[in-house]
Formats: C-alpha cells, structure tokens, sequence
C-alpha cells in the first residue's frame, strides 16, 4: 500500500519534472522538434547547401534579435531596428561607389562600413536619448525612426536600386571560412562578445537591474539614462551592421525592402528565446535559438511546398504560442 | 467636493494644453494651404482629401480607445488589407452586403485579439502583432496574392463617389457618423468611462468592481470593426480588395493618435483630437503636392515620411514638456 502510494508520487514529480522541463527549455524542444521533423520529410535536408542558405539566412535575424533583447531587457522595445538596416544599406553602396572611394579602394571599403554604422549608432543614441531624458515610451520614440529612417534612405538613394560589384565588400555577406559562410563565425563573435558584456561587466548587471526594477535601480545610484542609451545604440549598431550584410548578400541595396518586418522577426526571435516583454532578462543565446527556431520554420514550411503567406500565419501562431508558455510559467 | 471639483478643473486644462498643440498646427497648415495656393479650399481638393484620409481616420478613432484603455493594436492595417479583399469578394451583392461583411470579418478579427488578450493573458502588443502576421497571410490566402476587382455594375462603387445629400461622399459622411458615435460612447456612456478607468488603473478598476474583461474585449473588437470600415473603403477607393496594402497603417493610426494629444500610457484621450491629428498627417503630404506642383522645389513621395517623423517628433518634445510642466505644478 504504502509502496504504491510512493510510486504514484514519484511518477507525479516525474510527470511535473518533465513537464516544467519542456515549459523551461520550450526553445531547445521545438528546435528539435522540427529538426526531427525535417529529417524525416524535407528532400535534402541534410544537404551541407542548405546548412548554407540557412545559417546565412538566420544571420541578419539573429545579430538584430541580440540587439532587440538587450532594449527589451531594459522593459524598451526598438521598432525602428527595419529602418536602420535600410538606411545603413543605402549608405554604404552610396560610399563605396562613390568617385574618391574609387580612387582610393582601401579607404572607400573602411568608410563604407565606418560611415553607415556610424549613422545607426546616432540613430541609438537618439533613440535612447528620446527614452531616458524625454521620458517617451519606447514604442512612441522608436517610432520615430521607423516612419522616417526608411524616408531617409530612399531619399538619399532617390528610391533606386543601387546594384554594384564589390567583392571586397560583398566578403560581408557572401565570403567563406572553412567552408561556412563569413556571417554565421560574426553570428557567433557577437552572441558571445554581447553574452560576456551581460554577464561579467557591470553595464550588464546594471541593464539588467534597471529592467527588473527601474524606480530601485534609480535609487540604488545606478546611472539608469546612460543604461537605457547604451541598448539602444548597441541595438542599432547591430541592426546597422545586418543592413550592411544585406546588401553584401545581394550585391545590391533596395532602400525599400531591407529589413522590412525585421522588427517583427527580431521581436519574436527574443521572445521565443525567453526574454520577458517587462525586461530584466537578457537570454542572448536564447536569441539566437528564437532566430533559428523562427528561420527553421520558415524553411520548414517553403521547402515543403507551403506558400509564403502561410508561413506568416504559422509564425504568428509560434510567437503566441511561445508568450503563452511564458506567461503560464509566470503563474 | 471642492477636492473634486479642483481636480477637474486641472484635468480639464491639462487636458486641453495636450490638444491644443495639435488644432492650432492643423488650423496653421490650413490657414498657410488657402493663402499660398489657389485650388487648396476647392471643392474638389477637400473633398478627395477627406476621402482619401476617411480609411486613417476610422482606424485611428478605433485605436484611440484601445491605447486609451491602455492597449494596443499592431493589427488594424492587416486586418484591413484582409476585409478589403471580403469586401471586393461581396461586392456583387451590394454595398448592403458587402460593407456588414467586411465589418464582420474586421469584428471577429477584433475578438480573435481580445481573445488573446483577456482570455489567453498575452500582451497586447505580442497578441496584435500575431494578428498582424495571420490576417496578413490570410488575406494574401484568399486573394491568391491579387488585387480582387470589385463588381462595378454594382452600387458598391458608389460608395467613394456619388454624393450624399447631394453635398459630401458616403465615404465622408460615414466617417462623420463613426467619430460622432465613438465621441458619444467615450463621453456619454458607463462603457466609454469604464475604458478611461481601466487605462488609468487596471487593477484599481477591478477592484471597483467595473467589468474590466468586457471592456477590454470591447476596444479591441470595436478597433477591428474599424479596420473592418477601412477596407471596405480601400476597396472602394482603388476599385479592388488590396491584399498587400495596409503595411505601417498601424503606425499612422498610433502617430495620429499620440499627435492628437492622447498619451500612450491610456487613461486619457480625445476623439476630436485624434481626428485632428489624423488630419494633420495626412495635410502634410496634401501640402506637399500642392508644393510639388509649383515647380519650385520637388520633393519626392519619399519626403513626406522624413516630415511625418520630423511632427511626430516635435509633437512627443511639446507633449513631454507640457506633461513634465503639469507634473511640476501638482506637487
């Protein structure tokens, strides 16, 4: 009796252990989920091309979603990160095929990717700027740059698609080490490089407090507007940098179309990693998990013959299903 | 009582300082259009000015009470993309049909995020971006990714062009009946008072024992009714359901929201107000036209994005100052 009584306890936890085991690591399980998924029904899965195509996918996605989780970690959001992937893009190509940049290539390659980052770091700190000291909500300020950011750009480029040939540059997006594209090794330097900043460095205790708590990280003296700037700017630079990318990937820049809805696909990418929408949580791996779990699905369902517009229906059941988790968990 | 009444009383006066900014531009702008060109107050003008902007005004409205009960929604440009299509898909039967359809499907739009959100617990700005991505994919599902003609044998086409009264498109007129409605629902009604109180303190207004799960349901299904309204004059407007239109109308909606005065933070708002500030938005590129068409500068489409964002921002800075001012004054 008393046996008994003990086995249905343990198969109790056993059942709760497993249970709070998927809720925690929701990521890993879906990642394998549709890993598995793809073994066993998409044609050429395991074909080394298509690790290509996708890591050089998921590359942009994944450097802007670190970007997006340290401004949501600080209870921010950034909408204006699409915007400034479409004005640093239109930049570079403008400097790069530019007469003096011709004249002096070495010069014109380091000004094309200076410059453009540059001028998304400026679109940071006014970002971060409007936040702290205008006391904007984030949505309100960010928005800003998402309306005008892309007016810039086509302004600047008069709305044409610049198309160039630069192989210099194009490294960025199309280059090769060890036979993986350039932007996965960047991926991963910048995961790591940001996870350190979060976890050893005192801006990143400090990001985190004022998340948690802004009205007690504010007492506690920590210096809460330079905070809330600082991930604003490094979420813009990222974002300037996957711009650059963009258009190293295509060999052209169309000011209209780079990084349309990448506010959206970063959002959800940290959002599926597990940072919390009220911030004080920073999973940068976690990101990069969301990114590729949001990169793998849309593979999933294109390569399998699903059109495009289901995919967006799919990807907005994923980002419901993934808040819901959260928040279940919360309670 | 006196407590009362000189709380009112400062309310109402900061209340108006928040809006005043907004009417003296849109008067400003009007005043500059009439004196500097010559067609700017003809008939013509005006009138396809205002049936052109009815679809943002409608939208707008509806957002003004979601972000006044302290929401959100990311929804309403899909959700009109989609209901555009339904409405050119019933136009064959008449506006009597059609127009009830698309509301119908804007409604349940509308339900499926108050769904999200009371039931499910999900943030609204998550739960209307997956609305955002599923109505988007939907529409482009049921249109096949085409422009869907409307039948114009039918009196659907009447809609955006045979006068009212002999005086104003139904366009207009309805646009008319819409805002008056919601400004009698905001001011005159339990349900219009209840949205207020939830946006200035959820909690607070559960405990009051006001039926906040019906309120809340109440904003999100009357924005989607809204989007609903705005598609059936997209459809009218360009003779076909417009599956790929509607991109950032979300951010107009919001942008004329926070320029009529209303802050984000919910708990205060005007409907006359957000009319304005749609208004005045789309006067921007009314004006720059006209400009345009001087001959003495060109500017291209592309400008008008740059000076949207440039109001939003000298807006957000007045509203800052004027919001820290009154903060100063009742302490």
């Amino acid at each position: 009796m008393t046996q008994d009584n003990h086995t249905a306890v343990a198969s109790d936890t056993t059942r709760k252990l497993s249970w709070g085991m998927i809720t925690q690591n929701g990521g890993v399980v879906a990642l394998l989920v549709i890993l598995l998924f793809n073994v066993l029904v998409t044609p050429n899965f395991l074909h080394p091309q298509t690790l290509f195509v996708n890591i050089s996918q998921v590359a942009t996605i994944a450097i802007v979603a670190v970007g997006m989780t340290l401004v949501i970690a600080t209870g921010g959001i950034d909408l204006s990160v699409g915007a400034i992937m479409a004005l640093a893009g239109a930049i570079a190509p403008l400097i790069f095929t530019s007469a003096f940049a011709e004249a002096n290539p070495e010069l014109g390659l380091a000004l094309a990717i200076i410059v453009p980052i540059f001028v998304a770091l400026l679109c940071g700190v006014f970002n971060g700027a409007m936040v702290s000291f205008l006391n904007v909500q984030p949505i309100v300020a960010t928005l800003i740059f998402f309306i005008s950011g892309r007016g810039i750009a086509l302004v600047l480029t008069n709305g044409n698609l610049q198309t160039f040939s630069n192989p210099a540059f194009s490294y960025l997006g199309t280059g090769k080490i060890l036979g993986f594209p350039f932007q996965g090794y960047l991926v991963i330097v910048i995961a790591v490089a940001v996870w350190w900043l979060m976890a050893y460095t005192v801006f990143g205790r400090q990001l985190l407090a004022v998340g948690g708590n802004e009205r007690a990280a504010q007492l506690s003296g920590i210096p809460v507007k330079r905070v809330k700037i600082g991930a604003y700017v490094i979420c813009a630079g990222l974002s300037g940098l996957a711009g650059l990318i963009v258009v190293a990937i295509n060999s052209a820049s169309d000011a209209a179309r780079i990084g349309n809805l990448m506010e959206l696909d970063a959002i959800a990418a940290a959002v599926v990693g597990g940072t919390l929408l009220q911030g004080g949580k920073a999973p940068i791996f976690g990101a990069i998990l969301g990114a590729i779990i949001i990169q793998l699905v849309k593979y999933t369902l294109l390569a399998n013959g699903v059109a495009d517009e289901v995919a967006l229906i799919a990807k907005a059941g994923i980002i419901i299903l993934a808040v819901y988790v959260q928040q279940a968990r919360k309670e | 009582m006196l407590d009362t009444s000189a709380f009112d009383l400062r309310r109402y006066i900061q209340g108006n300082t928040h809006n005043l900014g907004v009417w003296i531009t849109l008067f400003a702008l009007i005043i500059f259009g009439l004196l500097r060109y010559e067609n700017f107050g003809g008939t013509y003008n005006v009138s396809s000015f205002l049936n052109y902007n009815a679809m943002f005004i409608v939208i707008s409205v509806g957002m003004c009470f979601v972000i006044m009960a302290g929401g959100i929604d990311l929804s309403v440009g899909s959700v009109a993309a989609f209901t555009s299509v339904i409405a050119a898909y019933l136009s064959p039967y008449g506006i009597q049909v059609a127009l009830p359809g698309a509301v119908l499907a804007g409604i349940a739009f509308g339900a499926l995020n108050g769904f999200f959100i009371v039931v499910m617990r999900i943030p609204p700005f998550i739960a209307t971006l997956a609305t955002m991505l599923g109505a988007k994919g939907g529409a482009l599902v049921i249109s096949g990714a085409q422009t869907i003609s409307i039948d114009w044998s039918s009196n659907f086409t009447k809609l955006g062009l045979e006068l009212a009264f002999g005086v104003l498109p139904w366009t207009i007129v309805i646009t008319a009946f819409v805002v008056v409605l919601f400004w009698i629902i905001l001011e005159k009604t339990s349900l219009g008072r209840t949205v207020l109180a939830i946006g200035g303190g959820e909690d607070a207004s559960a405990m009051m024992g006001l039926n906040v799960r019906r309120a809340k349901m109440f904003v999100y299904v009357l924005s989607g009714g809204c989007a609903g309204m705005a598609g059936v004059f997209l459809a009218s407007g360009f003779g076909a359901g417009q599956p790929l239109e509607g991109i950032g109308w979300e951010l107009t909606a919001i942008a004329s929201v926070v320029v009529g005065g209303t802050l984000l933070t919910g708990g205060m708002g005007s409907i006359t107000a957000t009319v304005a500030g749609a208004l005045l938005l789309g006067l921007v590129f009314n004006i720059l036209n006209f400009e345009n068409g001087r001959g003495v500068i060109s500017l291209s489409a592309y400008w008008q994005m740059i000076i949207r964002g440039a109001f939003l921002f000298f807006v957000i800075v007045f509203q800052s100052r004027v919001a820290n001012s009154g903060k100063r004054g009742t302490h």
